[in-house]
């Protein structure tokens, strides 16, 4: 392996985006037959790399050489000529057409000049689909198969495209465990057969388990390059995550009382009905701040969901104040006095078409002062508006202007102002400061903090592990739809990256209290 | 991965943004509801668009007036004087004023329908609705409004009257409510559902008061007809002579119509959720609002003004019910959605919307039309010429937030600096 030239080399790769730096002179080779990792957090630069050798970026500095051969791609096609493949996490299927023919769409074998050879389609995607141990029926439905057997009709659509180069962007995150593992058997074989594949991951294990070498991105820049055997999941939770000074949010120890929001061995499925919730239980009392930290897609949406009732559990219990709220459904959650701060403020926290006035009545619409009897009334919608959008400090508009008029930091302030606002006696706040910049996190973060000082019960659920220490009184780790460990707020980063990446040590587990 | 295929490389890699995203999306509308649409459209125009979209359509439409060989002025002028308009010049005198006035209060006729089953059209369209079934719900309220006033001869009048006009409206939101219901308890469309309703409603209408029909005139066995209505369920006319057709007071009640339907929007909790359902059903779900209530309740409302469209006409002019009425004359209700698109989907735009279809089918009727400028039989297709245009150019909202989409992107490429731009070949 050595000794060869690389299949691909980029050498200093550096890209700029308005006000950031997605990646700074990047080095990254990769080996004939290799599974090369590339491991980093959400915007470590991981995708932006990749869509650079793609050819759907240019990079602004840097090159890549390709068996040795500098190339300069200005799109995708040419990539593809090229011999390189993508496997997107998003997949680009034609549903209605057969699997053999979404292979070969685009490049169909044809017959006596016009006609498409259905036949000799359907038996080249069978052999390769029997080479590469692909176990999937060329002629089936694409919409009549399992998402793991979708993935790898993409797979053979780059190989039958004479790809010698496999990307996979977070391939695992749509997948189950089990076909994950038939993945990584797949992806064994098209080593043998001497493919070389970058595979992207924020995920620790999977990384340890099928690549070669590992390269951990941070902030746009590569930390090491390591071979796989002899890494461990702590070094690379370290060098991944790094030890960045955090900014401390001002607050004084928590004075917890009551419970106020249960949850009971809480299982719920996702929209796909996999088991995403396998029996989580955890309280967070009045007066405290709860974070639950854990890498995106562990169930952390399907418990906000079965918490705040836009999702009907499968099993088990959530109370609210000792009242069993399970299966209530919204409008009753709200009126129990559960906020919700979304995590996709502008699908679920706003309407955007909707005035500022509008949106923070959203709620309280159909009650006194608002309305009476079915009718609203406006001035009073309109006064409340007011006094909110002073008190929240609120930019951009009046009461009448519409919501999507305003920036991303001021349209949380309005759902934050809507949801504080109504009192509640438990605040469910998911991601809330994604997308904001500096200023607008420290408010977000304050009022969170004022609400707890105030005695109500905050789950803050969170996939920046520095909002999660900085915030939290107690953290809790949520991995494949359990809580694997309760926290002090005093663990050190490294400690919670490898318990959020299934890594855990169990003596370093509290007893919850 | 393919050539022409699913990723066009010359587009903005939208499903590939950067990880590290430098400018949050604020301002992408992620697959707008056709509510949220119209909104945009709302803003981008004002009340430019729809008088555009109108005018365009007439233009269009002269110059096929200008292809048979007819002057298009002349041709309008006559239309405008068919629909009676006329009459709001006071320099028109004498036997040309009578016949304004008459021509005038057939229009008022036919607005009455129209206003209704565009509000039919339009409350749905405000909860995030397409509602094509206007037809079954109005044939389904003049069925019911013709049987009720049928029956129960005894009663007073206005009791009567009340009765059928109640019966009609809630026959119609009953016709409604089913596609809607439907749409909220298993997801069925609400278009496919309501077309579905159309001819079930034809069907049903047809066979009630068609030969052999329990509803039909008996003492008539060889005309499909229903019996006609007791005479104290006549509404009475305000405007004309009630019996050459003059104008009753359901002109006053659809008036009245595009009133309930503004306050019930704008000041009312039930019109509230309404409209958030229709721009945002998820974020409506979750601030606690039932979104399959609303689809619900949406169509049954929508339905109750075609319902109720129906009565009107029975107890205004028409007396007795023909079976060409069921099949034909119903399809009046179609016209609403033409009516409903071109007024934007207000009371306001709605009213005037309506004036403009009712004047142009009244003013091209063969009875109206002076033959000398423009043949009448040609005439009504010019009606449907028009109507189909305002549709078409209705319909273009997508071309325009199409142009508008490409604008935007062009902006955000000018506003990268250059050595980042994406290079776009092929």
């Amino acid at each position: 392996m050595e000794d060869a030239t690389p299949v691909l080399e980029l050498r200093g790769i550096t890209k700029r985006f308005p006000g950031v730096l997605a990646n700074d002179s990047v080095d990254f080779d990769l080996q004939r037959g290799e599974i090369h990792a590339l491991l980093g957090e959400n915007g470590a630069g991981k995708s932006t790399l990749m869509n650079i050798l793609y050819g759907l970026y240019r990079p602004d500095e840097g090159e890549i050489l390709l068996q040795g051969r500098r190339v300069s791609f200005s799109s995708a096609k040419e990539a593809i000529e090229a011999g390189i493949g993508m496997v997107h996490q998003h997949f680009m299927l034609i549903p209605v057409m057969t699997v053999a023919e979404n292979v070969v769409l685009g490049t169909e074998p044809v017959r006596g000049g016009i006609f498409l050879d259905e036949r000799g389609a359907d038996k080249r995607v069978a052999d390769m689909a029997k080479t590469f141990n692909f176990a999937v029926d060329p002629e089936a439905l694409v919409e009549d198969i399992s998402v793991g057997q979708q993935q790898r009709v993409e797979i053979m659509k780059a190989l039958y495209r004479d790809a010698d180069l496999l990307i996979l962007d977070e391939p695992t995150a749509v997948l189950t465990p089990q076909e994950a593992s038939d993945l990584f058997e797949i992806l064994r074989t098209l080593r043998r057969e001497g493919i070389s594949i970058i595979f992207i991951s924020h995920k620790l294990n999977e990384v340890l388990e099928i690549a070669d070498r590992i390269t951990v991105l941070r902030r746009g820049k590569v930390v090491e390059t390591v071979p796989s055997a002899g890494a461990t999941q702590k070094a690379l939770a370290r060098a991944m995550v790094g030890r960045e000074v955090l900014l401390r949010v001002e607050k004084r120890p928590s004075a917890p009382g009551e419970p106020l929001l249960e949850i009971q061995d809480l299982h719920a499925e996702d929209d796909r009905e996999l088991e995403r919730l396998r029996g989580v239980s955890f309280n967070v009392c009045a007066g405290e701040i709860v974070g639950l930290a854990g890498v995106d897609g562990n169930g952390q949406t399907e418990l906000i969901e079965a918490i705040v009732g836009l999702r009907r559990p499968i099993g088990g219990r959530v109370l609210v104040a000792d009242r069993e709220v399970t299966s209530d459904g919204t409008r009753k959650l709200i009126d129990e006095g559960v906020g919700h701060i979304p995590e996709d403020r502008q699908k679920l926290g706003l309407v955007l078409d909707f005035s500022l006035a509008e949106n923070l009545a959203l709620h309280a619409y159909r009650k006194r002062p608002e309305s009476r009897f079915g009718w609203l009334l406006p001035r009073r919608i309109l006064a409340r508006a007011r006094k909110l959008i002073r008190e929240f400090d609120i930019r951009g508009g009046g009461p009448q202007t519409r919501a999507a008029a305003l920036s991303g930091g001021n349209q949380q302030k309005v759902v934050v102002a809507r949801e504080i606002s109504a009192e509640p006696r438990v605040l469910v706040a998911a991601q809330p400061t994604r997308g904001l910049d500096v200023g607008a996190i420290e408010y977000v973060h304050r009022r969170l903090v004022q609400e707890r000082d105030e005695g109500k019960a905050v789950l803050l659920v969170s996939l920046e592990l520095e909002e999660i220490r900085s915030l939290s009184d107690r953290i809790l780790v949520i991995y494949e739809g359990r809580i694997v460990g309760e926290y002090s707020s005093e663990t050190s980063e490294e400690e919670l990256g490898l318990a959020m990446t299934g890594g855990r040590h169990a003596e370093e587990t509290e007893v919850p209290a | 991965m393919t050539d022409g295929g699913p990723i066009p490389p010359d587009i903005e890699p939208g499903p590939l943004p950067p990880d590290a995203e430098p400018v949050p999306p604020e301002d992408e509308e992620a697959a707008p509801t056709f509510a949220a649409r119209l909104a945009f459209m709302q803003r981008a125009g004002g009340i430019a668009v729809p008088i555009a979209t109108a005018l365009l359509a007439f233009a269009i439409a002269g110059l096929v007036v200008l292809a048979t060989g007819h002057s298009p002025l002349q041709t309008y002028k006559a239309i405008f004087d068919g629909a009676g308009l006329n009459w709001f010049f006071p320099w028109v005198h004498g036997a040309a004023r009578q016949t304004a006035a008459f021509n005038l209060q057939e229009t008022g006729l036919l607005l009455i329908p129209l206003i209704l089953t565009g509000l039919a059209v339009a409350f749905a369209f405000r909860c995030g609705l397409f509602n094509i079934g206007g037809q079954g719900q109005y044939i389904v309220g003049i069925v019911t409004g013709t049987q009720v006033a049928v029956w129960f001869q005894s009663l007073p009048g206005p009791v009567h009257i009340f009765l059928a006009v109640t019966a009609a409206t809630l026959a119609g939101a009953f016709w409604g409510g089913i596609a809607g219901f439907l749409r909220a308890a298993t997801g069925a469309h609400e278009v496919i559902s309501t077309i579905m309703l159309n001819w079930i409603a034809i069907w049903v209408g047809s066979y009630l008061i068609g030969f052999g029909g329990p509803f039909q005139d008996s003492s008539q066995p060889g005309v499909p007809v229903s019996r006609e209505i007791a005479q104290n369920t006549h509404l009475p006319v305000f405007w004309g002579s009630p019996l050459l057709q003059g104008l009753d007071i359901g002109f006053f009640v659809a008036l009245g119509m595009l009133v309930v339907y503004s306050v019930v929007l704008r000041r009312t909790t039930l019109g509230f959720e309404v409209r958030s359902v229709g721009f945002n059903p998820d974020a409506a779900r979750n601030a606690g609002i039932g979104v399959s209530r609303n689809y619900f309740l949406a169509m049954a409302i929508s339905g109750a003004f075609a319902g109720l469209a129906g009565a009107l006409d029975i107890l205004g002019w028409q007396f007795r019910l023909d079976v060409t009425t069921v099949q034909t004359a119903s399809q009046i209700a179609f016209t609403g959605i033409a009516v409903a698109l071109l007024g934007r989907n207000t009371a306001v735009g709605t009213f005037f919307s309506a004036l403009l279809f009712a004047s142009l089918i009244n003013g091209t009727s063969s009875r109206n039309l002076d033959p000398s400028v423009f043949p009448p039989e040609l005439a009504g297709n010019l009606t449907r010429i028009i109507q189909g245009l305002v549709v078409l150019f209705v319909g273009a909202d997508v071309l325009v937030l199409y142009i508008w989409n490409i604008r935007r992107k062009i902006r955000r490429r000018r506003a990268a600096p250059p050595p980042s731009t994406p290079v776009l070949t092929e």
